[in-house]
């Protein structure tokens, strides 16, 4: 495993961690853009452009995008993040060359207003799906709710009212502004042909404007505070819990990660054997979740309307439940096993890898190894988990429920 | 950097064990792996729950987990998580599959603790309620899930009961289950005979063997199978469900994975489905911008199988949605082209590659092979399989096996009206 980076006159990034052993290779473009870079009237931008990207070039219509990634016998996708928009595919290493040149083709777009009139009823119709699937949708709102007007808040998805209103002159703004070379980078996982990428990137990148786009990370606050949405609709009864934590750059969300797992893990962790193995909820878990600058607990919960107060005030227990009772040794020790197995897992996979070097890369603009980031998971303590639960307790949040019941007093 | 041509890696090659009493072992030991992980499947699928205890093949999957051998219910969750398992449980129409991955070294170890749940559950009867709740909650968490909902009630209505069948049954019937019901299922359908055992990484074959013949070999069938009673689906429907997406599902015949067509037929499938430049979606989604989500998938018992057809969109183009999806299922009819096949291949030949690098699916996808076909397919077997695949081979199946037969069902504020 051999990291390996080169900078391309216009800023661009080509990172690769090579692997002569993999039988693939993946490979994508990360691009630093996402929710928290839109202004209000472009809420939904990023997305939206998203699917954007795979509707044709100078080069290429919408159709020969499509044909040439499965030509290629190509494992491609794309997806959006309030900080992050990721172009990936998977596919044979002999095939390096030809999926360079129409991953960057693409990352220049037409961005044609008939082609946008059309992905618009498709971007309208993901809006709608999410919104026959509590409790989702209501998470934008828990964000706001949570982070105020702090822009790690804004929605990636909009609304169906801000999507309907977007034009594709704003999108091109948006896309001038976000998709400058260094603002970009290259990565490559598995079987890389690294000098070979660097030549593919200078023939297809090169002649792209060296531009400027940054990001302002402000401060967060959390306001904690509790609001109950009726969806009559739903069977069951949600809970969604946001707090501040440990961002993506400090060194303390390794902690983090191991307290999101004693408390909140979906087997063997407090709220596991205190709601669902007793079957009082469908599911309760806690997961920790990075950003520049920004840092969340996102619990959720879900179980009978009924049973809400009662399973939402053992979560709350739970989740406050650290400092008076501590960590044992065993519970550290179980969820450093769990989170290397993950990660030894994941790792054999040359796509998870593309995420784990081209996501840490965007963070931090550094490269760990696994092994690296193993040794830091392996030396954390109780101490540190009591130490970081201090410094960030997980139970102060913002707290909004939703689903039929229509008495409920939080 | 030099490379050497990509299909350098040694084949690699399945090792089959069978023991006594039935079960049999599929091992594929593999070079440049740190894990390795384990599919176990037990005959004690939900076509053996009785019309009245619908759901019992699921509770007792649920129960089994809570405690086995020497460890009580938290001891054995506390054990695998020490042991760093990802795990996975699911009742299927015969079998309940019960899948483990971990880190190479702790194999042994984990596969011991799952020769206990299956052979030595504790099923607590102070648990029942616990467990009984478990799958109640999943029961009311599928409500809200229309597209799940709709595809539940899509096979119920294709294939009839049992083979229609959701292994979760239903609250009725799940209520009323007692520890007794359990204990019996247990004692009957855990059982090695026709059990499958499929290993896939990091270890050493000859010491597997041992291994589960020493955890394994003295298991004993208590009892021989029930005979299946079979009732045939109810066809098209419309369930009314207040949501603001309609949700659209089409089901049609096909052949099952062991049926000599059964590459002609995942071809014309994935012509239709596969990629991003396959009909579907070219039709469906880029051309009219009807829906975000549409896909046909081949699912294939072991003496059946059936194509089911979903897309979700908003109620008003919902009619548009179900007249241009269904007329690309009857145009299949018609006939692939050779373009259209060639793109398929290639992403077949690397999704092959690309389930190679992952222990957890190689694993499912021997115990699928020896379940189906009694036999593991090598790479370079499958690899032969779709070389000889052509249009020409595609097209005169699908003279033979034009889709027809469909059953549709709708799920959404309103009913549609059926396309001719």
């Amino acid at each position: 495993m051999q990291f390996k980076r080169h900078t391309l006159p216009n800023g661009l990034e080509v990172i690769a961690e090579c692997d002569p052993s993999a039988l693939s290779l993946a490979l994508g473009f990360f691009v630093q853009t996402g929710a928290r870079d839109e202004t209000p009237a472009e809420a939904g931008v990023s997305h939206f452009l998203e699917h954007m990207v795979f509707k044709g070039t100078a080069r290429r219509t919408a159709e020969d995008v499509n044909r040439e990634f499965d030509e290629l016998g190509a494992h491609y996708n794309a997806f959006t993040s309030e900080e992050n928009t990721v172009y990936y595919a998977s596919l044979l290493p002999e095939h390096q060359a030809e999926s360079i040149d129409l991953l960057a083709d693409i990352m220049r777009p037409s961005l044609r207003t008939e082609d946008f009139d059309m992905e618009k009823k498709v971007i309208l119709e993901e809006i709608e799906m999410y919104l026959d699937q509590p409790p989702y949708g209501m998470d934008d709102h828990l964000k706001r709710l949570c982070f105020g007007a702090h822009p790690i808040a804004n929605s990636v998805l909009g609304t169906a009212e801000s999507v309907a209103a977007l034009t594709s002159d704003a999108m091109r703004s948006y896309f001038q502004r976000r998709y400058a070379p260094g603002n970009l980078v290259l990565a490559a996982s598995g079987r890389v042909d690294f000098d070979a990428m660097v030549e593919q990137a200078e023939a297809a990148c090169g002649a792209w404007d060296r531009g400027d786009a940054s990001r302002p990370l402000a401060p967060t606050s959390v306001t904690p505070s509790r609001e109950s949405i009726v969806h009559s609709s739903a069977t069951q009864q949600y809970a969604l819990l946001l707090g501040n934590a440990p961002d993506g750059v400090s060194e303390d969300r390794y902690a983090a990660k191991l307290l999101a797992t004693i408390l909140g893990d979906d087997s063997g962790s407090r709220l596991y054997w205190r709601l669902i193995d007793p079957g009082h909820a469908e599911s309760a878990s806690l997961g920790h979740y990075d950003y520049q600058g920004v840092g969340m607990y996102y619990t959720w919960l879900a179980g009978e309307p009924d049973d809400l107060e009662e399973n939402l005030a053992a979560v709350e227990e739970v989740l406050a439940s650290i400092p008076t009772e501590p960590p044992t040794a065993d519970e550290l020790s179980q969820a450093k096993s769990k989170i290397k197995s993950r990660v030894v897992l994941g790792s054999e996979r040359p796509r998870s890898r593309l995420f784990h070097l081209g996501g840490g890369w965007q963070m931090r603009g550094d490269y760990r190894s696994l092994e690296e980031e193993l040794k830091r998971l392996d030396a954390v303590t109780i101490d540190d988990l009591m130490r970081v639960a201090a410094e960030h307790p997980l139970d102060r949040n913002a707290v909004v429920t939703v689903g039929p019941r229509e008495d409920l007093v939080l | 950097m030099s490379l050497t041509p990509p299909d350098a890696p040694t084949p690699r090659e399945a090792c089959v064990h069978r023991l006594a009493n039935g079960l049999t072992l599929i091992g594929e030991p593999a070079d440049g792996f740190q894990s390795a992980a384990f599919s176990l499947m037990i005959p004690a699928g939900c076509r053996y729950d009785a019309a009245d205890q619908l759901g019992l093949a699921n509770l007792t999957c649920e129960m089994a987990l809570r405690g086995a051998g020497d460890r009580d219910s938290r001891a054995l969750v506390s054990d695998l998580d020490a042991l760093g398992v990802e795990r996975g449980e699911s009742v299927g129409l015969s079998h309940t599959s019960l899948g483990a991955s971990t880190l190479a070294e702790n194999l042994p170890a984990a596969l011991a603790i799952y020769a206990d749940i299956v052979r030595r559950p504790h099923l607590p009867e102070d648990q029942l309620e616990a467990g009984r709740q478990v799958c109640l909650q999943e029961l009311r968490g599928v409500e809200d899930e229309p597209s799940q909902k709709l595809m539940e009630e899509l096979r119920r209505r294709h294939y009839g009961d049992p083979y229609g069948r959701a292994s979760s049954g239903n609250i009725a019937a799940v209520e009323s289950l007692q520890i007794r019901d359990v204990r019996q299922f247990q004692h009957k359908r855990y059982a090695p005979d026709s059990a499958i055992l499929a290993v896939a990484g990091a270890f050493d074959w000859d010491a597997m063997v041992e291994d589960v013949e020493r955890l394994f070999g003295d298991w004993v069938n208590n009892e021989a199978p029930s005979k299946t009673v079979e009732t045939p689906g109810a066809g098209d429907g419309h369930v009314t469900y207040d949501s603001s997406q309609a949700h659209i599902g089409i089901a049609f015949p096909s052949v099952p994975y062991s049926h000599a067509d059964y590459f002609q037929a995942w071809g014309a499938n994935g012509v239709l489905s596969s990629g991003m430049s396959s009909r579907l979606f070219t039709e469906v989604r880029e051309k009219r911008g009807l829906c975000y989500t549409v896909y046909a998938s081949l699912q294939t018992q072991k003496d059946r199988a059936a194509v089911f057809c979903y897309a979700g969109t908003t109620a008003e183009r919902a009619q548009e949605t179900l007249d241009v999806t269904h007329s690309e299922l009857v145009r299949l009819a018609d006939g692939v082209t050779a373009e259209e096949l060639g793109r398929l291949k290639a992403r077949m030949k690397s999704g092959l590659i690309l389930q190679q690098e992952s222990t957890h699916a190689r694993a499912g996808v021997l115990a699928r092979d020896w379940r189906h076909l009694g036999h593991i397919r090598s790479l370079a077997e499958v690899n032969k399989l779709v070389d000889a695949v052509t249009a020409d081979t595609i097209n005169d199946y699908l003279q033979r096996n034009p889709p027809s037969d469909f059953t549709i069902v709708t799920l959404g504020p309103q009913p549609l009206t059926r396309p001719n």
